[in-house]
């Protein structure tokens, strides 16, 4: 009885969500609001820049006719371009199909450290767990990852899988999805969870994810939400960094 | 339809035929003795009923009802409840016949045991097959085109099956039947062991565990990687389990009646319950002292990691605290319902696995919001109740009710 009590009591902070309008704002509570970004908060305060690299695979980009105009790394540069206002924001998308992380850490990360962007977005996890990887491999290949760009003065921010219904019951992505949560802990870096942000959409029926196909719109809304909700991380990470942001907006 | 179960089902129950016992099975029957002479604890029945809806629950993608399950609010999940019960009452059965007759009449019976839940696995590995075939050719998505490739097992269709029959090819959700075997293949050993120096049946498995953890042992799976529940580790709650149920369980009373352990238990599972909660609710995941996450994290289900051992155990703990053996409530018909799915549970588990695949099947059709998902949850746990209550029911036709043990130990002890 005392469990069915707990377990009630757990639900309640649920339902609030249930009663918000819009799509993406659903999503707010589960974008960790605390982020700090150091090493961009100073090109933000110092050269008024922000350059950000999208480090991807296939889910950082939409096929045409949508295209990459429609995805979530052109989207995050809209949507911070409006955040700050004053400050010349730049998302460059380097994004590959069917890499694991070991073939970006070899193939695409020296290349990005030396364009010295102060911040990367690294999405990855989906392709180690369709392949299979070893899970203690591939933490230790976004340890070495991290190491390597935070020594080389970038922040960086995690973005794990999509959460994708129809393939969910066919894709073990427990243990990878764990590593990238302890990963980003041990190096303070801001991970932004996708899996978890999708799931609550299906569950909530934001998003009818089931059914992405018959309506080529979901995906680019879902695509837009995702930009909108990086960007209110990255804008509360760098506007002060240091203390606990109070609210990403 | 359900309501009108339970005469027949009751009447089941209520016809109990204490039956002469050995004095060396008496010893191992202690446990559920102090309940009914002779009679099956209830309590086995209705947890791992219980554990049985909540995998069907966790097992249907996107499910707003699964946010009920424990898996959300702690560590362990309904898996470590399966395994140590499956432990306690193969033993408590398994146990008996093997002082009775034999170490090779106990051990024949256990590796049949064994086969007959392969059969099922491979049944239900069809059964999968079909869905997804159906699945992966009906959608197209600009969305998930990365995902897509997971279906790129299905071009070579000999490779797959050959590995499937082997069992290292395993589906998502289809993890838990091989674990089982391997561990009933390992179990007659275990068993013997267990009858003759508990104690040290004990130390041996928390030493495999603590080995294979330490070395990384685990089986090869399919196409790589190794098996998501590795049975190196996971045979240790079972030999917990099964050390309770020929007898451990007595030896521990003491110890779970002491207040001191009951507050531990209730600080650690208050402990899981934060720690969880700020994955849910990254915004405070500031909170969590980094030194801390460093101790906990990965949290390593593959291995059973020793933070879901212990999380499972203080549940345990608290369950046999609050719900005691001769508990009135337990013949009440609310309870019922679980019960029945517990006292068939490997039918009820390959039903639920294959509900879950249905229920999926449902929603790519018609998609739908939380409202069809409620509806789909509430119908799967009908239907699993309906065919335990018709399982009961047969075998209360052929006179082998689910209390009189003995000639029915396969299907009593064996369970899943």
């Amino acid at each position: 009885m005392k469990w069915a009590l707990l377990l009630l009591a757990a639900l309640v902070p649920l339902s609030p969500a249930l009663a918000q309008d819009d799509a993406c704002e659903t999503g707010k509570p589960l974008v960790p609001s605390e982020a700090v970004l150091p090493r961009a908060a100073a090109a933000v305060t110092q050269h008024h820049s922000l350059n950000i690299v999208v480090l991807g695979t296939g889910s950082s980009t939409l096929p045409p006719p949508a295209g990459e105009k429609a995805a979530y790394p052109a989207r995050l540069q809209v949507a911070l371009a409006g955040l700050l206002s004053r400050v010349a924001v730049k998302v460059m998308p380097e994004v590959k199909t069917r890499q694991t992380a070991a073939e970006m850490l070899e193939q695409a990360l020296p290349g990005i450290a030396q364009q010295r962007p102060a911040l990367i977005i690294w999405q990855t996890g989906t392709v180690d767990a369709i392949k299979g990887v070893d899970p203690e491999e591939f933490r230790a290949t976004l340890d070495q990852g991290v190491e390597m760009l935070q020594a080389d003065g970038v922040d960086v921010v995690f973005m794990n899988m999509q959460y994708s219904p129809r393939t969910d019951a066919m894709i073990s992505i427990h243990a990878y999805a764990e590593n990238m949560r302890w990963v980003a802990l041990q190096h303070d870096v801001p991970l932004f969870d996708r899996f978890a942000l999708m799931k609550h959409w299906t569950e909530l029926g934001t998003f009818d994810l089931y059914d992405a196909s018959k309506n080529t719109n979901t995906a680019e809304r879902v695509h837009d939400c995702i930009g909108k909700l990086l960007a209110g991380l990255i804008a509360g990470a760098v506007k002060d960094a240091g203390t606990p942001a109070p609210e990403t907006r | 339809m359900v309501e009108s179960n339970y005469p027949v089902a009751r009447m089941v129950v209520l016809e109990k035929r204490p039956e002469p016992m050995p004095p060396a099975a008496a010893v191992a029957a202690a446990p559920a003795r102090a309940a009914a002479p002779a009679a099956r604890d209830l309590r086995l029945d209705l947890f791992r009923g219980i554990a049985l809806w909540l995998i069907f629950l966790d097992h249907i993608p996107s499910n707003i009802v699964s946010w009920v399950t424990i898996r959300n609010y702690g560590f362990s999940d309904a898996a470590e409840m399966f395994v140590f019960i499956s432990g306690y009452t193969a033993a408590f059965v398994y146990g008996r016949a093997m002082r009775e007759r034999g170490f090779l009449v106990a051990g024949a019976r256990i590796l049949k045991r064994a086969w007959q839940v392969y059969v099922a696995h491979v049944f239900l590995f069809v059964v999968y097959l079909a869905e997804i075939a159906y699945v992966s050719k009906n959608f197209e998505s600009s969305l998930y085109a990365e995902e897509w490739n997971i279906f790129d097992f299905l071009k070579q269709p000999d490779v797959t099956l050959f590995e499937a029959l082997v069992l290292k090819f395993k589906p998502v959700n289809m993890d838990v039947l091989p674990l089982y075997i391997v561990l009933l293949l390992g179990f007659p050993a275990a068993l013997w062991l267990l009858l003759r120096r508990p104690a040290l049946a004990l130390a041996a498995s928390g030493a495999l565990y603590a080995l294979a953890r330490t070395f990384e042992w685990n089986i090869p799976a399919y196409p790589s990687g190794e098996w998501v529940f590795n049975p190196l580790a996971w045979q240790l709650l079972f030999v917990i389990g099964a050390w309770c149920g020929v007898g451990g369980a007595e030896r521990l009373a003491g110890l779970i009646r002491s207040r001191v352990v009951a507050a531990l238990a209730v600080a650690y599972l208050a402990f899981a319950f934060a720690i969880v909660m700020t994955w849910y609710f990254p915004r405070y995941g500031y909170l969590v002292p980094r030194w801390l996450g460093e101790i906990i994290y990965p949290i390593d289900k593959a291995n059973l990691d020793v933070l879901r051992l212990l999380h499972f155990l203080a549940l345990a703990v608290l369950a046999v605290r609050f719900v005691p053996p001769g508990w009135p409530a337990l013949n009440s018909p609310l309870f019922r319902p679980a019960i029945l799915c517990g006292q068939h549970s490997l039918e009820i588990f390959c039903l639920g696995v294959f509900l879950a695949f249905a229920g999926h099947f449902i929603r790519v059709e018609l998609s739908g919001g939380p409202l069809i998902q409620l509806l789909i949850s509430l119908t799967g746990i009908g239907v699993m109740i309906g065919v335990a209550w018709l399982l009961t029911w047969y075998q209360a036709l052929e006179g082998r009710g689910p209390t009189r043990r003995t000639p029915n130990a396969d299907l009593a002890g064996g369970d899943v």
